[in-house]
């Protein structure tokens, strides 16, 4: 490490010495990014059908390091990007207080929210962290973290884009069905607020309970479970994915179902194509063997943003990222056809939102109609006057 | 015998589609190019073309039409009467757009997934050189007087200035987030540069490959994010520079001078690439939305007529 750094300032000195003119120069701006992550537990799954992607979010970090360091050649600047992918049982905290001591000051982070909170509380400002994992609305609304940056949508973006959408397809009135863990009951939540925010009515709210094998009894059972009088959609609140997926087609009415499972709401999906997604995913394809996940496209999100800073800045302290980051002049190109930028307020990456079905892309909310003031992509989420942060 | 056919089929075919104008349009997603007669504002007939068609430019002698086929892998030459396939061009990977050279001599070929550009020369059909560029290269032009060749990269939201002798890159303007397309003033002096993401197009001084001017694009009651700047034109006398701004559905109309916006004008869905007819006289836009192209008087800055042409109209080319 020590060595790469006095290479480097070598490097600058000759270059200064010999006040060559060159337009590709070489590398002189050597800049150093972290990607903090810890290996995941195998969750239960429905369906075996999906395979369980390991390390979500590194390849797309990896993209976005090959595109700033193809723009590196041209601006004589460097990206180094050091992989620390902590195994279960081992500590977190003290792998971030190892990357604080060696002055990593841009640090990807994809943790829970609760680890991101207190990996936060012990960087005291020396990092800019850039979320690429959470979507917990607490830390945009309440509890904010402000040397954090969220590139994932929130529980409350995804449901207001979903609501948005029923709005114009005038399917008002809803039945919520959730699971009984505590993140179900937070994307509930999200979804209580955007049908208050949007003029939705919830008719019917039932709580999956699990309480039976419902992989032999799902078409028995959806049916009598969702005899609730009539509704327009059934919405789902099933996180982890462990019972969504046998609601579509086995209910008693037939009614669309939208949420976590049935037509979601996502930060990527690898049905989209248009403003030259098409490009992005192919990319990703080729490095990774598989579609691009949206975890992969916060991390790649995160990489980007910090290159846009260092191209046009060419400051690259914490401090420096941030003002840049944060102010009018940043906007990123995520291929969602909208500029991306961060609200100050939270640190939220304000952006479109997709609603996908399994093969077909269906929505990207703003949708048209839904005005603001300021920004559109900020009908979507908790804007300024509603968030209570210090 | 075999070559008086080909001749009478010529003549006939000649006689079939000999207007005084006639506008090329590739339809992106028919496969397929338009050919419209816009003195008419008729839709003369929809001719297969290849797969994902974009990109379009005729040789300077008008003899020769190049067409981008996009998923076919490569820039198809037809033949601009006949419109039968001459040749296919070793375009590499994707061709979306590309540039030809004054004297017809080289084409220069964006291949955005593999950052670079595919140098071929136009008389033996054969790829040169590929230059490595930043990520996405989009926008290609060359200089009037063919020294240099631009590329404008949307990724890493540069343009490079390429000498066209030694195909080095000699120096990169950083411009505004998205840079689409570039077009350079009929003296060489300028270049102008649009901004997808910034809603905004830059004038850059060739000599000193400095941004002179950037001019900002906001629509009355229409939200800056739809303001999305694509396709530029600027007329051979410098007055005035067209530029289409995408799912805005205007073209703004700016004094070449004083670099002010001077008109917003309604056209299509998602209007995206300009082109003058011969005499300047009009401007058409492919609209590929409404699946049209819009006419507009260039004297009076007036939207004339819109022609449906097809499914998703890209790019097109005008041929005296």
């Amino acid at each position: 490490m020590v060595s790469s750094a006095r290479f480097f300032s070598c490097f600058l000195l000759l270059f200064s010495l010999c006040g060559a003119e060159n337009v590709i120069s070489a590398p002189v701006q050597e800049i150093k990014v972290a990607y903090l992550a810890q290996e995941k537990k195998q969750p239960a799954a429905l369906s075996n059908l999906e395979a369980f992607v390991k390390h979500k979010g590194w390849l797309g970090a990896k993209l976005a390091l090959n595109d700033n360091n193809t723009t590196g050649q041209f601006t004589g600047q460097h990206y180094h990007l050091e992989q620390r992918i902590v195994a279960l049982d081992a500590d977190v905290k003290a792998v971030f207080i190892d990357l604080i001591k060696e002055n990593y000051q841009l640090i990807i982070v994809n943790l829970s929210a609760q680890q991101l909170a207190e990996i936060s509380g012990l960087n005291n400002q020396q990092a800019l962290l850039f979320d690429v994992s959470t979507r917990a609305d607490s830390l945009r609304s309440q509890n904010c973290l402000n040397d954090v940056l969220h590139l994932l949508p929130s529980r409350a973006m995804r449901a207001d884009a979903l609501a948005q959408y029923m709005r114009k397809k005038r399917w008002n009135e809803w039945f919520l069905v959730l699971g009984n863990t505590k993140e179900d009951g937070l994307y509930a939540e999200a979804i209580r607020r955007s049908a208050k925010k949007f003029g939705m009515k919830i008719v019917a709210e039932k709580k999956w309970l699990h309480s039976f094998d419902a992989r032999r009894t799902a078409q028995s059972n959806v049916p009598v479970f969702s005899q609730v009088g009539d509704y327009d959609v059934l919405v789902v609140a099933d996180e982890q994915g462990l019972f969504g997926e046998y609601l579509s087609y086995r209910t008693w009415l037939p009614r669309p179902v939208i949420g976590t499972q049935g037509l979601h709401a996502t930060a990527w999906h690898k049905t989209h194509e248009q403003w030259g997604a098409v490009q992005i995913q192919n990319r990703f394809k080729a490095l990774a063997g598989r579609p691009m996940l949206e975890e992969d496209y916060a991390a790649y999100l995160a990489l980007r943003s910090i290159g846009e800073a260092a191209t046009r800045t060419k400051e690259i302290t914490a401090v420096s990222v941030k003002a840049f980051l944060l102010s009018e002049q940043f906007k990123l190109q995520g291929y969602k056809g909208k500029p991306l930028s961060f609200r100050s307020w939270n640190g939220q990456l304000r952006q479109p939102v997709l609603l996908a079905a399994p093969t077909s892309l269906v929505a990207t909310p703003p949708l048209d109609g839904y005005l603001h003031p300021k920004n559109e992509l900020d009908t979507l989420g908790y804007d300024q006057p509603e968030v209570h942060c210090q | 015998m075999k070559l008086k056919a080909i001749l009478i089929a010529g003549l006939l075919f000649h006689s079939t589609i000999s207007y005084s104008e006639t506008i090329f349009v590739t339809l992106e997603k028919d496969n397929a190019i338009a050919v419209v007669d816009p003195i008419a504002g008729k839709l003369i007939k929809t001719v297969e073309i290849g797969q994902r068609p974009r990109g379009i430019a005729l040789s300077p002698d008008q003899k020769s039409l190049y067409i981008a086929t996009s998923d076919d892998d490569a820039v198809i030459i037809v033949d601009a009467e006949t419109l039968k396939l001459i040749d296919k061009l070793p375009s590499g990977e994707d061709p979306e757009t590309f540039a030809i050279n004054s004297d017809g001599s080289k084409m220069y070929v964006s291949n955005e997934d593999d950052n670079q550009i595919t140098v071929i020369d136009l008389v033996n059909h054969k790829a040169e050189k590929t230059v490595s560029v930043g990520v996405e290269p989009e926008g290609i032009a060359v200089s009037p007087n063919n020294e240099w060749i631009v590329s404008a990269s949307e990724t890493t939201n540069m343009v490079h200035w390429i000498d066209a002798k030694t195909l080095e890159i000699k120096a990169n303007t950083l411009v505004d987030p998205r840079p689409r397309a570039l077009s350079f003033t009929a003296d060489g002096k300028q270049l102008w540069v649009t901004s997808e993401m910034n809603s905004s197009t830059m004038v850059i001084d060739v000599a000193t490959k400095e941004i002179l001017h950037t001019i900002k694009f906001s629509i009355p009651a229409v939200g800056q994010e739809k303001v999305q700047p694509v396709g530029v034109v600027i007329d051979a006398l410098q007055n005035w520079a067209y530029v289409a701004l995408g799912p805005s559905n205007r073209v703004a109309v700016i004094n070449a001078k004083t670099y002010q916006v001077e008109k917003y004008l309604l056209v299509g869905a998602r209007v995206w690439n300009l082109a003058f007819s011969p005499n300047q006289e009009r401007l058409y836009t492919t609209n590929g939305v409404s699946h049209d192209i819009s006419l507009i008087d260039t004297q009076n800055h007036k939207v004339t007529k819109s022609i449906a042409v097809g499914r998703y109209p890209w790019g097109l080319a005008v041929k005296k």
